[in-house]
């Protein structure tokens, strides 16, 4: 076993309490690979953790430019992180272009690690650096400290008598990165190794090579003068005891809808279409045939839902999953979900729009589309999750009111959610909240005439399935009268429907837990009331203002339609609402609406999540201003 | 999922028991009027429950279907019948779906998911009311509508070259095609419990009059003189004999020829045997109907079934690759939770 404890020379280990890293480099160079395994073995030290991707939206961009630059960060802690930290304090730069698209982001004094192979002539000027200039010798990175590695000369070394091609041998470089940073930390190889020879099960040469590579890495960070007055650090673990694993907010939706079905005792269903950035709940649930789930991919996106609703009339838990343009094309499909009173899951993770828009970017901006994206009189539940872990909680609830109101409800997530990740403490099966399916029952030939629209103290009606003797009925898009469900052109009884149809709705806030306030004092100056990924940023945001002693709160809203029953209340306790959003402002208005007051927005349509820096700033500002 | 779905004593059923209280609302004279009645007939030859039964449809004339038949029925948005009852089928393969579509739905509008769906082959019977016009949106021409045909929308005449139903049928991979006449009650009914029987797609495309905005659409198979001539009646291992047995289908190669059976010397072994289970020779009857009914030469219009042959249903392959997955036993809620990458964090 590779010690990781012992170096074999005395270097310093400083303890931290947090630090937030960044590996960078070309799409080609692997760094999504070695920050998911770097993540995956800070998770197993019980560290605090979080990680954001952010890879460029083309397959293969052109290699050492800076649209071709992929980016993993991630954030580990000793103490509770909910983001993966506004700056980084170490960046990996495997080419120029990776140190050009982010430096603005590295903390000044923070370290720089540079594969000086991505610096030569040819790199510098892909990434656009003007002729002569190379930021390793010319004393611009002067407020950094710079590590120059010699990356790819090391691993041809290392891996000079492996047996593999160059070119093989030459992508194991990211794997000579990771083993320099387990050193500079402190961390154990072995998981990677484990994780390597089950990856490579059929290439033993291959496992070994990459396993050798790491060492390389490891052993030159304790080998080398380079890094003697830096030292190495240490990152105490935080988490409490128990069973852990890390998830994503697509792997949480997944594993969610299955559980979800799993406690209702129903069949899942995932009718469903590709779009980035919400795939991975489809090809997740692909994976789970075990649990006995159905997935389906669809020819499009209005087939996708439409296969879905065909599902939940057969009884199953269906769900649909997508993203912006295809929640656009879903839309008339909902306008039937909701009309025909069905139960069915639709995730629609966020990303930058309109149109194509920025695909792999995240932004808050499909509320108002969720909201009232349909044509005609067709409210439906909506919620929205507040971090990776989150989507897992969302999307179960978004399944326990489809099912126990017999509606259609989004669920909100967005590409930050989707692809982050944080270690998340595996759920009991037995703390998750019963879902009830009320099916109808068989009905004998004296019984009374079966009512598909015969409603409930909650206005909901029952699940009549096919296969059910007795039930047989016709129902479908045209409005249908009261009660029986047959076609009504009948002008009281379609405003008495559309009514009835809001009302079960609006009821549903009798059956979702009351708002509370996550942070912060009940009554006070400020309240900064969010919804959705931001939740990481303005709840770090406010602990440091509180810490400063400002009088702020934070509230984050999971229930968007219909909002907790107190929500107005809890507004009313403070001088100003502030209600950042990653949008031109849509909470904001349908706050506006409801209640009538006057939030301050805060927004931002940049394709990246807020950092609790610019929200820190907000927050201050405005309560000087209140004070003055 | 509930376990009250199969009742094993089934009563005997008549027609009028797959009659909803609901009155049929088409037009007087509509071929769909027909159409219903046909398939009330079918049904309780099929010895499956009424509640094992559904009907699903999209928006058109024909998609009103399920409102009149005694069964489950949904009504759903235009176009999407069939992705509609794929997502049933394959979520409850037990039950009998059919799907009652028009050429605006099935073919315009829907046109994809018909393509996508004859390829995936999930066990649905398919009525494809083909009267060649939009009746629902009073009169604009459909993707069948004939080249020239004057309607609201095409008041210059129609230019769109009209779709091959059968030839697109069979183009997307389906397993079954068939071509019924809403007039011949008798062959209609034959049809339809054939297409009922075959597992796996199966498709049934039906001339359906429309007297209001396309009356008379296929008038050239319809009236007795016009239908001896312009259509042949397919029967399996059967030789391809019409015009009251004066003329035959000769294949030549790839070309099929009409040949007079008096004239020629050619007896009916000589002719073009119909065998349903072979692509080409099906391939080849779809494009009879390029020919236009205009001479003596014409092919005659095909009716029956031009293709069937089964194979797995999109439903039973989803089935069978969950079985091999969980032969080692089904995922339990903890493991599932679980994950296979879990770690344990112990007490510092």
């Amino acid at each position: 076993m590779t010690d990781t404890t012992k170096s074999t020379r005395q270097v310093n280990v400083t303890s931290k309490t947090s630090v937030s890293v960044l590996f960078a480099g070309d799409s080609g160079d692997g760094m999504q690979l070695t920050g998911t395994q770097f993540a995956n073995t800070v998770a197993t030290q019980g560290t605090e953790l979080n990680t954001f991707p952010n890879f460029p939206a083309e397959i293969r961009a052109p290699a050492g430019t800076i649209a071709g630059v992929s980016g993993f960060q991630l954030q580990f802690s000793s103490k509770p992180v909910y983001t993966p930290g506004a700056r980084f304090d170490v960046m990996v730069a495997m080419n120029s272009a990776a140190l050009k698209a982010n430096l603005k982001d590295l903390h000044r004094g923070g370290i720089i690690i540079a594969g000086t192979e991505g610096f030569d002539e040819k790199n510098l000027k892909l990434a656009g650096y003007p002729e002569g200039a190379n930021p390793l010798e010319d004393g611009s990175l002067s407020n950094y400290i710079l590590f120059p590695v010699p990356i790819l000369q090391l691993t041809r070394e290392a891996l000079k008598e492996s047996g593999l091609s160059s070119k093989e041998i030459d992508r194991c470089k990211n794997m000579f990165v990771l083993g320099l940073l387990y050193w500079l930390y402190t961390l154990p190889l072995e998981g990677t190794f484990e994780t390597l020879r089950a990856k490579f099960q059929k290439n033993v040469h291959m496992a070994e090579a990459n396993i050798r590579a790491v060492k390389a890495g490891y052993f030159f960070g304790d080998e080398t003068e380079l890094f003697a007055n830096l030292g190495r650090f240490d990152i105490a673990p935080q988490k409490q005891h128990g069973t852990y694993r890390r998830v994503t907010g697509n792997e949480a939706c997944a594993i969610a809808l299955t559980a979800a079905a799993k406690k209702a005792g129903l069949k899942l269903f995932l009718g469903s279409y590709p779009i980035t950035p919400a795939t991975e709940i489809l090809s997740t649930l692909a994976k789970k045939k075990k649990y006995g789930v159905k997935t389906y991919q669809a020819e499009d996106e209005i087939a996708g839902i439409v296969s879905s609703i065909g599902a939940a009339y057969g009884g199953a838990l269906a769900a649909t999953n997508t993203s912006g343009p295809g929640l656009a094309l879903k839309t008339e499909a909902l306008g039937l979900a909701v009309i025909l009173e069905l139960p069915l899951v639709v995730i629609n993770v966020q990303r930058g729009g309109p149109s194509t828009g920025l695909p792999t970017k995240p932004e808050q901006s499909d509320l108002f589309m969720a909201m009232y994206g349909r044509h005609g009189e067709a409210p439906l539940p909506v919620i929205a999750a507040s971090s990776p872990v989150d989507c897992f909680y969302c999307t179960y609830e978004a399944a326990r009111i489809a099912v126990e109101h017999m509606t259609p409800v989004i669920c909100l997530t967005d590409g930050y959610l989707a692809l982050s990740s944080e270690p998340w403490k595996v759920e009991s099966p037995d703390n998750l909240a019963p879902i009830t399916p009320r099916f109808h029952a068989p009905r004998q030939p004296e019984d009374p005439p079966f009512l598909p629209y015969k409603r409930d103290d909650r206005q909901v009606r029952a699940w009549a399935i096919p296969g059910t003797r007795g039930l047989e009925h016709r129902i479908g898009g045209l409005e249908k009268q009261n009660e029986t469900g047959n076609v009504s052109h009948d002008p009281e009884n379609h405003e008495l429907m559309t009514k009835l149809r809001a009302q079960k709705i609006n009821q549903i806030a009798d059956f979702i837990p009351l708002q509370t306030i996550d942070n912060g004092p009940k009554k006070g100056d400020l309240l900064v009331l969010g919804w959705g990924s931001s939740y990481g940023a303005i709840k770090t945001a406010v602990e440091q203002a509180i810490e400063q002693g400002y009088s702020v709160a934070h509230a984050h809203l999971r229930y968007i339609h219909p909002f907790p029953k107190n929500l107005e209340e809890i507004l009313g306790n403070y001088k100003k609402i502030l209600i950042p959003e990653l949008n031109n402002g849509q909470l904001i208005h349908i706050i506006r609406d409801t209640f009538l007051i006057a939030p301050e927005g805060f927004t931002k349509i940049q394709g990246v999540p807020f950092n609790e820096m610019e929200i820190l700033i907000k927050i201050t500002d405005i309560i000087k201003e209140l004070q003055s | 999922m509930t376990e009250n779905t199969t009742i094993p004593v089934l009563p005997v059923l008549i027609a009028k028991d797959f009659a909803s209280d609901q009155e049929p609302k088409w037009c007087p004279g509509c071929g769909d009027h027909a159409v219903l009645q046909q398939i009330k007939n079918v049904l309780p030859e099929l010895g499956i429950a009424p509640e094992n039964i559904v009907f699903v449809s999209g928006i058109g004339c024909s998609s009103r279907l399920p409102y009149y038949l005694a069964t489950y029925g949904v009504h759903g948005i235009h176009g999407r019948a069939l992705p509609m009852a794929t997502g049933l089928k394959v979520s409850r393969p037990e039950l009998s779906v059919w799907v009652g579509t028009g050429d605006g739905d099935a073919l315009s509008i829907g046109g994809n998911h018909f393509i996508h769906t004859l390829r995936r082959n999930p066990d649905l019977n398919v009525v494809l009311f083909n009267n060649e016009i939009y009746g629902l949106t009073k009169g604009q021409y459909s993707p069948t509508s004939k080249i020239g045909l004057r309607t609201v929308t095409s008041p210059s005449g129609v230019i769109d070259q009209p779709f091959n139903t059968a030839a697109l049928t069979l183009g997307s991979g389906g397993s079954f095609f068939a071509r019924a006449f809403d007039r011949d009650g008798k062959f209609l009914r034959s049809i339809l419990k054939r297409a009922a029987l075959h597992k796996g797609t199966s498709l049934v495309e039906i001339y359906q009059n429309c007297p209001i905005f396309n009356g008379g659409a296929f008038e050239a198979f319809s009236s007795a003189d016009n239908k001896a001539n312009n259509t042949v009646y397919l029967e399996q291992s059967k030789p391809l004999i019409f015009a009251r047995g004066k003329r035959g289908i000769w294949l030549d190669g790839f070309q099929p020829i009409v040949v007079d059976l008096d004239k020629e010397g050619i007896s009916s072994s000589d002719l073009w045997i119909h065998d349903e289970t072979d692509i080409n020779k099906a391939s080849i009857l779809a494009h009879f109907a390029d020919d236009h009914a205009d001479s003596e030469e014409s092919l005659p219009r095909p009716f029956g079934v031009f293709y069937a042959k089964e194979r797995i249903t999109y439903e039973d392959a989803l089935t069978a690759q969950i079985a091999d997955a969980q032969k080692n036993g089904i995922g339990t809620f903890e493991e599932l939770l679980r994950g296979d990458q879990s770690y344990e964090i112990k007490k510092a």
